[in-house]
């Protein structure tokens, strides 16, 4: 562990992936705008991946800024997940379901609050003290305080993925904005790259990681050369940076380990098995963020961009604001803006409508004109020319995959690795037939999933029926033992009789 | 020369022992006994235990399959995919599902009305699975994530309390 492990500065061009046309410049044009508070924002309780959470207010309370609201809680009674924090200071106005953004128009329990437009700071977390003194266990712990999830979009629990202490030797800081469109990692590279790296050396406190690598794009000189002289300034010599080549998926976690690190992370394995843990860079900066000012994660960067908004920009937006105050800020869409998507435009979710929050898995907000949309077209047979083959980045063979999930056959799907698809569309973008694989994967999953809750269901239904079947059979011998123990008292009872009879007989003889 | 005729009987004694001790272990080992054909074809079965295929259960329903003394398509739950799957298992032709036995439905969960239930017990223990909790004289209920949908239960209650619904 204490030798440092070998990466590469400059990763080999990978052979899988796409170049779809970036569109990062627009948005790059300004410097982050720190948004001010909203008149009123609306914040679903549930902001970590695969946690229940529970609200901690009432209605009509008074809340400051940064105080907690809602607490994530654990199946199994662990200790407690990432909270959620008010990001205004004012009422709570209400409590109750409220749209968020999702992949199907889906609500969520939500607290509303109205501003009273002071914008008081809450200060139960001021005085933290130097993270750097403290121990891992007591940083994982303020961390799930501070409400840090991963910022990258996947809103998984910092915390837990922190506390993979003493497998872990790299961290590895992903900066690697490969979808088209989105600018918040780079932007927050370039001008915050010193409290990125404060956060990296927290995190390596917390993991006991030897190293640190952040990974960039080759297409972002200016936010490397930024990272750089953050390095350089503070003269630390375990943390790195790697420039990868900018290519669609590169900055998926196990598509940037195995280009820094030279190595794949087996299928159903996690990153941390084989010693490396990879978190966003926006990650690192909430964390330096809060043990330096005591701020939980209130907020976060936004891209607001695309062709349907007049003057795109990065903007820094308290969690909950809604949509279309942000769209306000970025000098309001365009009339003829008709596509809202939330991330990027590869993976990205398209929403309804903009009266919806800005949540911490909020990256980016495209607005789009008719015009920068590719119309929907006919979906034609496979001719199997095998470009989604080349261009897939887990090494996977969709055509394959699309015959069997054509058929549905399940064992089929899972032998040709079903699970390791990331769904990041590079087949789709390439596919001269316009067949739509990522949606059929995505429907194959959850497909498999259901499969599979069956066939343990039916485990467990069989092993219920086997244990009552014993029971019932237990049951039915200790009843035939009982019935003989009976016979044979009546029997030896008898016997006595017969006995007493004699004996009376013989002695009316005498 | 007699001394050449019994080594080779003892030679051969040797021999064919030696094979006996071999063929025993490996009939032994590789027999396919019916307990081990039994338990594949139990595995294909969807463990509802509903004994709508006329046995009282899976494994007794696996146990005749086995025993060559009934078809493979009388398992409603299963429907097509298991019969396709029991074919391929026991290299017999697959067939239709027989209707008599039942149509191929989505799977149900039971759901006690509680307020109408009189406490008396007897869904207990029609139950395959166990899945039904309660006591005389007390509500029952039933714990929805083990119940298989057999409709085992409904039959026995006395006030009708009990009704299948579509799962999520």
């Amino acid at each position: 562990m204490k030798t440092p492990v070998g990466f590469n500065l400059q990763p080999p061009r990978p052979l899988w992936g796409i170049r779809p046309p970036t569109r990062k410049s627009a948005s790059m044009l300004r410097p982050i705008l720190v948004a001010y508070a909203p008149e009123r924002v609306v914040i679903p309780i549930r902001q970590c991946l695969g946690m229940a959470a529970a609200p901690i207010v009432e209605l009509g309370q008074q809340v400051q800024t940064g105080q907690p609201i809602a607490a994530a809680i654990h199946a199994f009674g662990g200790p407690s997940g990432p909270q959620v924090h008010a990001s205004i200071s004012g009422t709570v106005e209400s409590l109750g379901a409220h749209a968020v953004p999702g992949p199907m128009a889906s609500e969520e329990i939500c607290v509303t609050i109205r501003s009273d437009g002071l914008d008081r700071r809450f200060t139960g977390y001021d005085g933290l003290g130097d993270p750097l003194q403290m121990s891992p266990e007591q940083i994982c712990t303020l961390i799930a305080e501070a409400g840090i999830v991963g910022l990258g979009g996947a809103m998984f629990s910092t915390a837990s993925k922190l506390a993979a202490r003493g497998k872990v030797h790299t961290l590895i800081l992903n900066g690697a904005e490969c979808e088209p469109y989105i600018t918040c990692d780079e932007i927050l590279l370039r001008e915050h790259a010193a409290e990125v790296l404060r956060g990296a050396k927290i995190m390596m406190r917390a993991l006991g990681a030897t190293q640190a690598v952040i990974g960039v794009e080759s297409d972002m000189p200016e936010a490397r050369v930024a990272v750089h002289d953050a390095i350089d300034a503070d003269g630390c010599d375990d943390v790195h940076v790697s420039v990868v080549t900018a290519k669609y998926p590169a900055g998926g976690e196990r598509q940037l380990i195995q280009l820094i690190m030279g190595r794949e992370v087996p299928e159903g394995a996690l990153p941390s098995d084989i010693g490396f843990v990879c978190h966003n860079v926006g990650t690192a900066a909430a964390i330096a963020d809060f043990f330096r000012d005591g701020r939980p994660l209130i907020s976060r960067i936004v891209t607001v961009t695309g062709s349907g908004i007049n003057e795109p920009l990065n903007i820094d937006a308290r969690i909950g604001t809604l949509m279309a105050d942000l769209s306000e800020l970025a000098d309001g869409r365009r009339d003829d803006a008709s596509h809202l998507i939330m991330g990027g435009p590869m993976m990205g979710v398209s929403l309804p409508n903009d009266e919806l929050p800005v949540t911490k898995a909020t990256n980016c907000l495209i607005l789009m004109q008719p015009r920068e949309i590719s119309p929907p077209r006919r979906e034609m047979p496979c001719i199997r020319c095998g470009e989604c083959n080349q261009v897939c980045p887990a090494q996977l063979l969709p055509q394959e995959l699309l015959r069997a999930s054509r058929q549905h056959d399940i064992d089929a799907l899972r032998e040709f690795g079903l699970d390791a698809c990331i769904e990041c569309g590079c087949c789709d973008y390439v596919c001269p037939s316009y067949i739509p694989l990522t949606a059929r994967f995505a429907a194959s999953k959850l497909e498999a999933a259901e499969h599979d809750a069956e066939m343990a269901q039916a485990v467990r239904a069989r092993a219920r029926f086997e244990a009552r079947e014993a029971r019932l059979a237990g049951a039915r011998e200790a009843r035939e033992l009982d019935l003989k123990a009976q016979v044979v008292e009546a029997h030896v009872s008898e016997s006595i009789a017969d006995v007493m009879a004699r004996v009376n007989a013989r002695d009316d003889q005498g | 020369m007699p001394n050449g005729i019994s080594a080779a009987v003892v030679f051969m004694g040797v021999l064919a022992a030696c094979i006996a001790v071999v063929l025993n272990i490996a009939a032994r080992r590789m027999s396919s006994n019916s307990d081990a054909v039994i338990e594949q074809i139990n595995r294909l079965l969807p463990q509802t235990q509903c004994g709508q295929c006329g046995f009282p259960g899976c494994r007794p329903y696996a146990e005749a399959i086995a025993g060559g003394r009934t078809a493979l398509n009388q398992c409603p739950p299963g429907g097509e995919a298991t019969i396709f799957a029991l074919s391929e298992l026991l290299n017999r032709p697959p067939t239709p599902l027989n209707p008599d036995f039942g149509q191929h439905t989505q799977r149900t969960v039971a759901v006690i009305d509680e307020d109408a239930c009189i406490g008396c017990a007897l869904c207990l223990q029609a139950c395959p699975v166990d899945a039904i909790l309660g006591a005389h004289h007390y509500m029952h209920t039933v714990i929805s994530i083990e119940c298989t949908g057999c409709e085992l239960c409904i039959a026995p209650c006395p006030v009708d309390c009990i009704e299948m619904a579509s799962r999520t």
